[in-house]
């Protein structure tokens, strides 16, 4: 395919069942026309989704796709850029798919750097199994298995991020269609691991962070002087816990990609149709 | 002398037992005779003890006995763990100069040769040699010309400069010449020589070597015993085919990630050993219904949970063949010596991508750490044949999409294959999802859909049924009433019971199983059998409840889950007193 591409050609006509005004269909909306822009076909990207009412995304999408395990996109999303380095790999899921169950594979994956892109559906609750706390879900949250809050702080999930090494960290607001499509093509032209926490308010269980909290809270860092480059204030505003930030918090500009590290540039579907032709070599090796 | 010449090399851990083995079994190799070695790691006293024993012959040795020629202790209790199979004659070398060996007792009709082993090293040019010079003194013993153990240390050492080589082989004539001057024994050993060219190698090593002879490309794992070899032989090597191998979290990730490379179009794998089987077990069924091709190696080890990590064992079968929540075809082949690892991972692979599925390679902890010679055609690299199975591209494609120009990654078929489109095929994007799924590989809970997307995928196993050959290896005397049935590592030992039973006058049929499922069906030759004996390395007999089921009679079952593999005349014995046991009667 060519630069014909439009954003609705990574639309599937498969019709989202999420909830009317979910914040999904602007997150996805975003990521297709990011993808769109940066030149890319629904033939040459692959997303891999989560599970939780975020994974249904890999459905409403068109492109190529696995809809995994619950918690575990990030190990694929990596094998299938390690294995063909020419695709687009798009990772996408909930802040339970991401924060906890797979809270390892997200801090192993932001420390390899593969150059993809991460984008978690955080609507602070866990939306498909009907309204429990999240990991990102408030103190004093009152869920049906919370009924007087979690009584545990919230992780950070761009404080994780950050220790663990990563190159490029970023959030933004479903609803914010224009921010939200600009921060997420940032993050797909980056030179490595993209993450991007998207606020994609829940409708149907989260009373607290809606709409209108977000637009209420948020602050831009576009309307700041805020340089991503500089590590010590991308930092301070992670660790801010008194305000809420939209935007590229932090890019290492230097950042080296785990397939550019390791020398990966082939296309490893592609094998002859018999041992290699030095392969005798392998069996003296043993002699 | 025997046909057969026993040795060991045994000492505390960090002793480097291992390494020194390893010197002497190449220069047999080398030297044109057949090697088979074991390691025995942990103690029945306790643990930090390590031997590694070589049973070596000029005819193809299969399997271990109970019977040590030639020991080198650097500890007692070397010598204490092994009295069983020392005999009368056997030599124990040992270097009374060291603190823990002065008061060593030599047990009475055996021949202790005290050898100043760290010192002879010291003249060589440092004690770390001390083992090359009992190799020397070994050679001395066992009457094998110390010209052949030079071509392994060059081997060994080469890398390092040919100093250290020099001096290594220094020592080991220290080592020689110090016994030929000191002693004046008659041993009663002759490791003769021949022209024969072999290669020396382990399962891991093998199932490394096959993985990459098939194009495998991507391998994620996660270290553990007894697998983390196949990640290490990998290392180093896949790059030069263009591949790659990654150290995963944990084995969570290495199956996705050996999964994401899989759907990518390449051919993916990974290995592990029970524990990490129980985690992968999670992804592979998502493995399994989106019909991903992908070879899992477990090679087995004592369980359950971490069980005896360095003990031989068979026990995960029914894991492989039943592991996961609902219901889901997987292949399970099991490799019955360490060149037929090599054979049976390219065959995986194949499987795999013809059958769309996950194939387990159900290898384990003695054919992992046993390194056995082979000729080197026994890899023949121009034998091995790769079937990609139903691949499209941007040509036939269309043949494969719906009215609208949807493709059908699970398009139902009589055969129950679908075609596969790799990313970056045009009209290909698909997705594919552990949900249950229609022919685009999107969820659908639709009742019929569901039923036949079940039916297509266990027509898949139909079909392999059909097509492929589902062999089984036979030995001994096809017309024998007794019918004796193995499946994985036992096939060398039992090989060789049979003759130490052909000595007592039993005669016994022997069916070697590589196929786990889709398996050979052997309900006539159970059927036809007076006897049968399912021989096993666990203890409930995974395999025999499978044979029985097949062929709807019983059998008889030796089972071993000491943590120790089958010895050839202790199977012998245990074949010999079951035969006589009364008929089991259902
Ligand atoms: C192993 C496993 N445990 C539990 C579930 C049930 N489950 C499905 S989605 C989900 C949480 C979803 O929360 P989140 O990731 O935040 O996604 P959301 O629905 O909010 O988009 C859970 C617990 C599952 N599918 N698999
Ligand atoms: S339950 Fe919440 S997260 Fe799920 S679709 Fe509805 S609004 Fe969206
Ligand atoms: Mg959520």
């Amino acid at each position: 395919m060519s630069s014909q591409v439009r954003f609705t050609d990574f639309k599937s006509d498969k019709q989202p069942t999420w909830c009317p005004g979910c914040g999904d269909f602007g997150t996805m909306n975003g990521m297709m026309k990011a993808l769109a822009e940066t030149g890319n076909d629904p033939d040459n990207t692959f997303v891999v989704a989560g599970i939780g009412c975020s994974g249904k995304i890999g459905t409403y999408m068109h492109s190529y796709a696995l809809h995994g395990v619950h918690g575990r996109a990030l190990p694929v999303g990596a094998g299938v850029k390690m294995a063909r380095p020419d695709l687009e790999v798009m990772v996408a899921g909930g802040d339970g798919d991401g924060y906890s169950i797979g809270a390892g594979h997200f801090v192993h994956a932001v420390r390899r750097n593969v150059d993809m892109t991460y984008v978690v559906m955080d609507n602070r609750i866990y939306g498909l199994t009907k309204g429990q706390a999240s990991p990102t879900s408030r103190e004093d949250f009152q869920t049906s298995t919370t009924p007087e809050g979690p009584k545990q702080p919230p992780v950070n999930p761009m404080a994780l991020a950050l220790a663990a090494g990563a190159t490029f960290i970023a959030q933004s607001f479903s609803s914010d269609a224009l921010r939200h499509q600009e921060i997420v093509q940032q993050a797909i032209e980056h030179d490595g691991f993209g993450f991007v926490n998207v606020f994609s308010p829940c409708v149907t269980f989260n009373d607290v962070d809606t709409y209108d909290y977000f637009r209420d809270s948020l602050v831009d860092l576009a309307d700041t002087d805020h340089d991503p480059t500089d590590f010590d204030a991308a930092k301070e505003k992670i660790l801010d816990a008194s305000k809420e930030y939209m935007g590229v918090i932090y890019q290492d500009e230097e950042s080296v990609s785990y397939e550019q590290q390791h020398g990966l540039t082939e296309n490893m579907a592609e094998i002859p149709d018999g041992a290699p032709e030095d392969a005798m070599d392998l069996v003296r090796e043993f002699y | 002398m025997p046909a057969d010449f026993n040795w060991a090399i045994g000492g505390e851990a960090g002793d480097g037992i291992d390494s020194t083995g390893k010197i002497f079994a190449q220069a047999l190799s080398r030297a044109g005779r057949h090697v088979f070695t074991s390691k025995d790691f942990a103690s029945r006293i306790r643990g930090g003890y390590t031997a590694y024993k070589v049973r070596t012959s000029v005819d193809p040795v299969q399997s271990v006995v109970d019977r040590l020629d030639v020991l080198i202790a650097l500890t007692q209790r070397t010598i204490d763990e092994n009295l069983d199979e020392l005999h009368e004659g056997s030599v124990i070398i040992y270097d009374g100069e060291r603190t823990t060996m002065q008061d060593v007792e030599i047990p009475e009709g055996m021949i202790g040769l005290d050898v100043p082993l760290k010192s002879l090293a010291e003249e060589a040019g440092g004690a770390i040699m001390r083992n090359v010079v009992a190799l020397g003194a070994a050679c001395e013993v066992s009457n094998f010309p110390i010209e052949n153990l030079d071509s392994a240390l060059e081997k060994r050492f080469g890398s390092k400069g040919q100093k250290l080589v020099d001096n290594n082989k220094e020592a080991a004539r220290k080592g020689r010449d110090y016994v030929a001057e000191n002693y004046d024994h008659d041993y009663d050993y002759d490791l003769e020589t021949t022209d024969n060219d072999y290669v020396l190698l382990n399962g891991d090593e093998a199932i490394g070597m096959g993985a990459l002879a098939a194009g495998c490309r991507f391998y994620a794992g996660y270290p553990i015993t007894p697998a983390t070899n196949v990640m290490e032989y990998l290392t180093g090597r896949i790059e030069r085919y263009g591949g790659h191998v990654v150290q995963a979290e944990d084995e969570l990730a290495a199956i996705n990630l050996a999964l994401g490379a899989a759907r990518a179009g390449a051919r993916s794998m990974t290995a592990t050993s029970g524990p990490g089987i129980d985690l992968m077990t999670e992804t592979f069924g998502l493995v399994a219904t989106s019909e991903t091709p992908l070879v899992i190696v477990d090679v087995m080890r004592s369980g359950p949970s971490t069980g005896m990590p360095t003990k031989q064992e068979q026990g995960d079968l029914n894991q492989l063949l039943y592991g996961g929540h609902g219901e889901v075809p997987r292949f399970v082949v099991a490799p019955t010596t360490v060149s037929e690892c090599f054979w049976k991972t390219v065959e995986a692979f194949n499987l795999a991508e013809k059958y769309q599925l996950p194939v387990y390679v159900a290898a384990d902890l003695a054919l992992a750490v046993t390194e056995q010679t082979f000729p080197p055609e026994a890899f023949d690299m121009e034998r091995v044949e790769i079937d990609r199975g139903l691949v499209v591209d941007g040509d036939s494609i269309g043949e494969w999409q719906n009215e609208k120009g949807q493709f059908k990654p699970h398009a139902l078929t009589e055969d129950g294959i679908s075609p596969r489109a790799f990313p970056g095929v045009d009209g290909g994007a698909h997705m594919s999802t552990g949900l249950e799924h229609d022919e685009l590989g999107r969820r659908t809970e639709d009742t019929d859909m569901r039923v036949e997307q079940v039916d297509k995928r266990n027509r898949k196993v139909q079909t392999a049924q059909e097509r492929e050959d589902w062999d089984y290896r036979e030995f001994g005397n096809s017309e024998s009433g007794n019918l004796v049935i193995s499946w994985g590592s036992n096939e060398g030992a039992m090989v060789e019971a049979m003759e130490y039973l052909d000595e007592e006058g039993v005669d016994v049929r022997f069916i070697s199983v590589p196929y786990i499922f889709p398996r050979p069906d052997l309900s006539e030759e159970i059927n036809d059998a007076d006897q049968v004996i399912v021989v096993e390395c666990n203890n409930t007999g995974q395999f025999a409840d499978l044979l029985e089921r097949d062929a709807l009679r019983r059998v008889k079952r030796v089972n071993k889950y000491d943590g120790v593999r089958f010895k050839a005349d202790e199977l012998a014995s245990q074949i010999e007193k079951t035969l006589r046991q009364e008929e089991v009667t259902a």
